[in-house]
């Protein structure tokens, strides 16, 4: 007879973690690794919803009503990403109320890209072709990430996100091809949009400390400054195509790494950012506050009118 | 602030086409069923993934506890013969 050796939840754990088995929501997990996911997928579900706003902006000075119509499509789709993510995030215990509550007070963060304002249309162009382009690449990866739910939610997430990022780099490239001011135009937002999208990968692999657990765990795959150089990569020649300049000096082809070199993020800007003191971070966090509060009473009304029917239901099953 | 009471969890599954089975694809919060077949139509149909939705309010699904799955599920490990795989069926017996 074989003897039985009794494994400890945690032995349990990470043999399913090393066998590419996937923990779902009732299994037992470290708390770390809960907390780990918590955080993570809060963030990335607020990222989903604060995201909207910028393009909200533009939606009713969409140039034409295809435009107005693909726009809103978009948006709505954040919309639904962000509902995904904080389905999966609250099978691990935490409520939606206290996701909500974490992000208005602050607490909580979100993609520090949010905070810049859409100054112009080809803004739009930039945030769909540049800044979902880098979610994909963020995204991707997770589909495989090791926790159940969040890489279903995932999966869902991106197959929306190719037409996203699609439809940017169509706006970009009718302006690129348009009259002289309307290639100035799509030229200023790159330039306004390509740093702040490579701040969204995170900070530097040597000061991201939480890298090397998640990593370990498979909630990620890929370092930040991995996947900022695989966006480089993937993004300059789409920036030759349109007939764009990067805006950094220091870009230049390694034939030695299969890469591009680029010149070093303004860390600085990113953490004052992620501080609170970016260009919009206040509106934002107004803005969501604004709409928690003034949709409050529909949320009560249609409780109200829930329990009433069912009241009701009862009272006829009764009879 | 006014005092915060969230709507109910739901279970939503859909089924993509006639003729196949309804699937879990996500969850989501509504205060009745009627609104919750409304926002999963909204949430998980935007590009024509079903023909049909079903919702369940989350505290009414039962599941098995996954502590005990390996001795819950081990009734059916020593089974083989269960599978068609296990019968040994000659070369010249065609078709079965
Ligand atoms: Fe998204
Ligand atoms: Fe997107």
């Amino acid at each position: 007879m074989e003897t039985i050796v009794e494994k400890s939840l945690e032995e349990q754990f990470e043999e399913k973690i090393a066998n590419e088995i996937r923990i779902e929501p009732k299994d037992w997990m470290p708390e770390q690794y809960r907390k780990t996911l918590v955080r993570q997928i809060s963030q990335h579900a607020h990222s989903e919803i604060v995201g909207m706003l910028p393009e909200g902006n533009w939606i009713t000075r969409a140039p034409s009503l295809k435009r107005k119509a693909i726009l809103l499509s978009k948006v709505q789709d954040e919309a639904g990403h962000g509902l995904y993510l904080y389905s999966a995030a609250e099978t691990l215990g935490t409520s939606r109320d206290q996701m909500i509550n974490d992000l208005h007070s602050g607490k909580a963060k979100y993609s520090s890209i949010f905070n810049y304002p859409t100054l112009s249309w080809a803004d739009i162009g930039a945030i769909g072709w540049l800044v979902d382009g880098a979610a994909i690449m963020n995204q991707v990866p997770l589909c495989r990430t090791s926790y159940g739910p969040y890489a279903r939610a995932m999966v869902r997430v991106c197959k929306e996100e190719s037409f996203h990022q699609r439809q940017g780099f169509e706006i970009m490239m009718s302006l690129c091809n348009g009259a002289p001011a309307q290639k100035q135009m799509a030229q200023e937002a790159f330039n306004r949009w390509w740093w702040p999208t490579l701040m969204m990968f995170g900070p530097k692999d040597e000061e991201s400390p939480n890298t090397e657990q998640s990593m370990r765990w498979k909630i990620k795959r890929f370092t930040n400054d991995e996947l900022r150089q695989r966006f480089v990569d993937m993004m300059v020649p789409q920036a030759e195509f349109l007939g764009l300049t990067v805006p950094d000096k220091d870009l230049k082809w390694n034939e030695a790494k299969n890469g591009y070199d680029f010149g070093d993020v303004d860390w600085e800007e990113f953490w004052n950012v992620v501080k609170g003191n970016g260009p919009c971070n206040k509106d934002r966090i107004n803005a969501r506050v604004k709409a928690h509060e003034e949709g409050a009473w529909v949320r009560e009304a249609a409780l109200a009118h829930a329990q009433k029917r069912a009241q009701r239901e009862a009272a006829d099953q009764a009879k | 602030m006014s005092h915060q009471k969230e709507w109910p969890l739901w279970e939503v599954f859909i089924r993509s086409k006639q003729g196949l089975d309804h699937k879990h694809v996500g969850s989501l919060h509504a205060a009745d069923a009627e609104m919750a077949i409304q926002n999963a139509r909204d949430v998980y149909t935007r590009r024509m993934e079903g023909v049909s939705i079903w919702v369940v309010e989350s505290r009414n699904i039962h599941a098995s506890n996954p502590d005990e799955s390996a001795a819950f599920f081990d009734p059916a490990n020593d089974k083989v013969y269960r599978h068609p795989t296990f019968y040994e069926v000659p070369a010249e017996i065609k078709n079965m």
